[in-house]
């Protein structure tokens, strides 16, 4: 009989692959694809050219926030992509890499190699989330680096109106441009969270890879609709609004640090589940990439529940149980504020005596269709009445504005008279005609704010 | 006589949900020796090979592998190294560069890894520069064993490393294996061809059904085989047909499918000494033997009897070989686990 023993030398135990090795070789597998390429290259540069061409074109996307100062200063076209980025560029970004990370190893058949070569789920799982992540933020980068230096080179270094129409020293302007470009990597970050949850749960299914992109779309729906504002900031999709509180004077920064507070949360959340479903993985059943059951029981419902909770907390937090948050007082408030500050442009492209916003002491009169008292919630039908006093006269002068305000709390005043004042895009200047700034102009509501009315 | 075991593994049983995938297996596999797996699909090859792989633990049993004990976490041991289901390539990268990109994994310098080497050792020096995206079936299984050999592996454990090789792949495919053995790394590797494992392998594993119903030596399989069908070509057929119908345990088979063999060609069912019987009495008639084969090798045979299929008809048979096998890789794998 033949005796048997296994190996005297036992070899080690197994010798895992490093979370930094593990993380150079996925970076060299995203950045070997074209389509990885071909998205970096277009972020350097389409924004760019794109800011540049729009600045020497006499029409401007004016019902883009910021759009209508793109002729005016460099630091508006970085404002404009990252509102277009927000809706469209960052949900699509964080599919193409996060959303098919682990889906393109379902793909390309490759789980099994990678895992004998690395010997450790966790790394991979880390070194891969810590690729995509350097891809992503590489690409906003991008889109941020590209659109500044084309709108600078293209316009200049001026100063930019604020979205109350507050006017920002070109070194103010570049440093809220930053801070905006820096706060969306939040909201981004959760949707890259997102992708690695369905690059993980539907495995190979193109649903893998459109999922931020569904997740995305969903919740910009969810901004669009009249819901109570604790909804609307406890939606990770908040934070690639609430950006624009930083050009306001003062600044709104409470929804801006909830939107990015939730927006990490989302973040954290969706990641931790997709690590555990991964771990929990049995890679030697091809077929194990994903079901629909595991879909919503392991990926929906803990989202869900997410969702309920981040509401509660908001609404805990805020105070803002229900309502939409813009009120008739604050509606009055931020059109009168804009105004002044606008009115003292006007006056200085006129060559009128200066003003100031003080002596200015503007106010307005809203109501909201037939509304008049305590009116409140999105709409285009609100018409306010802004009054103002100049020194030396007892008479105070009166223009009319249309406003068409959204659900977040973005508002357009399109000005109707008297004309000149408000009522013609254009005025005359000692140099000739130039946009009137009183015309039509963008403001915003602080859907927080919780002064006083009056 | 002592034997070192690479592989020692008792009981191993591992389920998936309902299906039980292997149910206390058994196997020895010892250094340097090239062992073949055997099975129909379905049989849980691919499992017990995953599992050698540390891509899964066994819900019970017990698993030495190069002289660990494999725990309960994933990842097998350093020195094992191999490819189930197809290798894993990365189609964008060149093929040196997935060599590169594997060996910067592991921590080796890439310039010092023997890159060049081991894509001469599979004849892929004059591809190593293109994308492997535009590999074929054959030139992917031996970039993923040159793949493997880049670890400078202790145990290769490869599933169906033969798939889509035209005969010069092969070659190569077989010289690195018995060239490993030689040096002392053990090799496990499935197959439905079973030419190759007669080629390869000095032991074999059946299982059916999730659980071995042979492991051993090709010739001990080979004696415990059933009658054989032989394919017999002399130079007086009706002699021959006489002769045989005269030898004790030899019978003549006749069918379409003998038919087909050409009408010098002559099929007769026995057990290898009465073969060797009538070889003697052919040859005291003066009767000359020009060819002697079985119809289908021991080892399919062996494997159609154990797993309980049934042997094909004469017509549908090639010596040796189970041709089919190699043009559904794809669908079969998929069916088997």
């Amino acid at each position: 009989m033949t005796a048997t023993a296994v190996l005297p030398t036992p070899v080690a135990a197994a010798t895992r692959v490093s979370v930094a090795r593990g993380y150079r070789f996925e970076l060299v597998k995203l950045v070997s694809q074209w389509r990885i390429r071909l998205l970096v290259l277009a972020c350097w540069i389409a924004p760019g050219l794109f800011v540049a061409g729009v600045g020497q074109q006499s029409t401007l996307p004016s019902d883009t926030l910021f759009g209508r100062w793109m002729l005016a200063t460099g630091w508006a076209g970085p404002l404009v992509i990252l509102g277009f980025s927000g809706t469209w560029a960052l949900p699509l970004l964080t599919s193409v890499v996060a959303g098919d990370v682990f889906a393109s190893e379902e793909r390309l058949g490759t789980w099994r190699h990678l895992l004998v070569a690395v010997r450790s789920p966790r790394r991979i799982f880390v070194a891969k989330a810590l690729a995509s992540l350097t891809v992503i933020v590489l690409l906003v980068a991008g889109l941020a680096a590209s659109s500044t230096v084309g709108g600078l080179l293209a316009v200049g270094d001026h100063p930019l109106v604020g979205l109350d129409d507050h006017l920002l020293a070109p070194g103010d302007a570049a440093g809220r441009v930053l801070l905006a470009w820096l706060s969306v990597l939040a909201p981004t970050l959760a949707l890259a969270g997102i992708g690695l949850l369905g690059s993980v749960v539907l495995g190979r299914s193109p649903m893998a890879l459109l999922l931020p992109v569904v997740v995305a779309l969903a919740m910009q729906l969810a901004q669009l609709l009249p819901l109570p504002v604790a909804v609307r900031l406890a939606l990770p999709s908040w934070a690639f609004i609430a950006w624009n509180g930083l050009f306001a004077d003062p600044g709104q920064l409470g929804p801006l640090v909830l939107g990015i507070v939730v927006s990490l949360v989302w973040a954290v959340t969706a990641t931790a589940i997709a690590y555990l479903l991964f771990l929990r993985r049995d890679f030697t059943n091809s077929t194990d990439d994903g079901s629909a059951r595991r879909a919503v029981t392991a990926g929906l419902l803990p989202l869900a529940g997410l969702i309920a909770v981040t509401v509660a907390v908001v609404a805990a937090v805020t105070g803002a149980t229900t309502g939409s948050g813009i009120r008739q007082d604050k509606v009055q408030r931020s059109l009168a504020t804009a105004f002044a500050h606008l009115y003292r442009m006007q006056t200085a492209q006129l060559n009128r005596p200066a003003v100031t916003e003080a002596q200015l002491k503007s106010s307005a009169a809203c109501t909201k269709g037939d509304v008049a008292d305590d009116a409140q919630g999105a709409g285009n039908d609100w018409r306010c009445v802004v009054s103002w006093h100049l020194p030396g006269t007892r008479t105070a002068g009166q223009a009319v504005y249309q406003l068409d305000i959204t659900a977040d709390g973005r508002f357009v005043a399109d000005g109707d008279g008297p004309k000149e004042v408000n009522g013609y895009f254009l005025v005359r200047t000692s140099t000739g005609d130039a946009p009137n700034p009183l015309w039509q102009f963008d403001g915003n509501v602080d859907l927080l704010s919780t002064s006083p009315k009056g | 006589m002592d034997t070192l075991l690479a592989i020692r593994a008792r009981g191993i049983t591992k389920c998936f949900g309902e299906v039980v995938a292997l149910d206390g297996v058994d196997l020895d596999v010892a250094q340097g020796q090239i062992h073949g797996l055997v099975g129909p699909n379905g049989a849980g090859k691919t499992t017990l090979l995953g599992l050698l792989l540390g891509l899964a633990v066994a819900d019970s049993g017990g698993l030495d592998i190069l002289g660990t004990p494999v725990g309960r976490t994933f990842a097998a041991p350093d020195g094992v190294a191999g490819f189930v289901d197809g290798p894993g390539l990365y189609p964008s990268l060149t093929a040196r560069q997935n060599l590169a990109a594997l060996a910067a994994l592991r921590g080796q310098d890439p310039r010092a890894a023997g890159i060049d080497d081991v894509l001469a050792q599979v004849g892929l020096t004059d591809v190593a520069d293109d994308k492997a995206r535009g590999f074929s079936l054959g030139m992917r299984q031996r970039l993923g064993l040159a793949a493997a050999l880049l670890t400078r592996p202790r145990l290769l454990v490869l599933d169906e490393p033969s798939n889509g090789l035209d005969p010069a792949g092969k070659k190569h495919v077989h010289g690195v294996l018995n060239r490993l053995a030689a040096q002392g790394t053990s090799v496990v590797l499935s197959s439905h061809r079973m030419d190759d494992l007669e080629a390869l392998c000095s032991e074999v594993t059946i299982l059916a059904t999730g659980r071995v119903v042979f492991s051993g030596p090709l010739s001990k399989l080979a004696a415990e085989n059933r009658e054989l069908d032989y394919r017999l070509v002399t130079s007086d057929p009706r002699a021959t047909r006489r002769l045989a119908a005269d030898a004790p345990g030899i019978r003549t088979v006749d069918g379409v499918g003998v038919a087909r063999q050409g009408a010098e060609t002559l099929v007769v069912r026995a057990l290898v000494p009465d073969l060797d019987e009538l070889v003697t009495r052919l040859v005291r008639e003066g009767v000359a033997l020009r060819e002697l084969a079985p119809v289908v090798s021991p080892l399919e045979a062996a494997f159609l009897a154990l797993t309980e299929q049934p042997e094909p008809a004469l017509g549908q048979r090639d010596t040796g070989t189970a041709r089919h096998t190699a043009d559904t890789g794809t669908d079969r794998r998929e069916a088997d686990r």
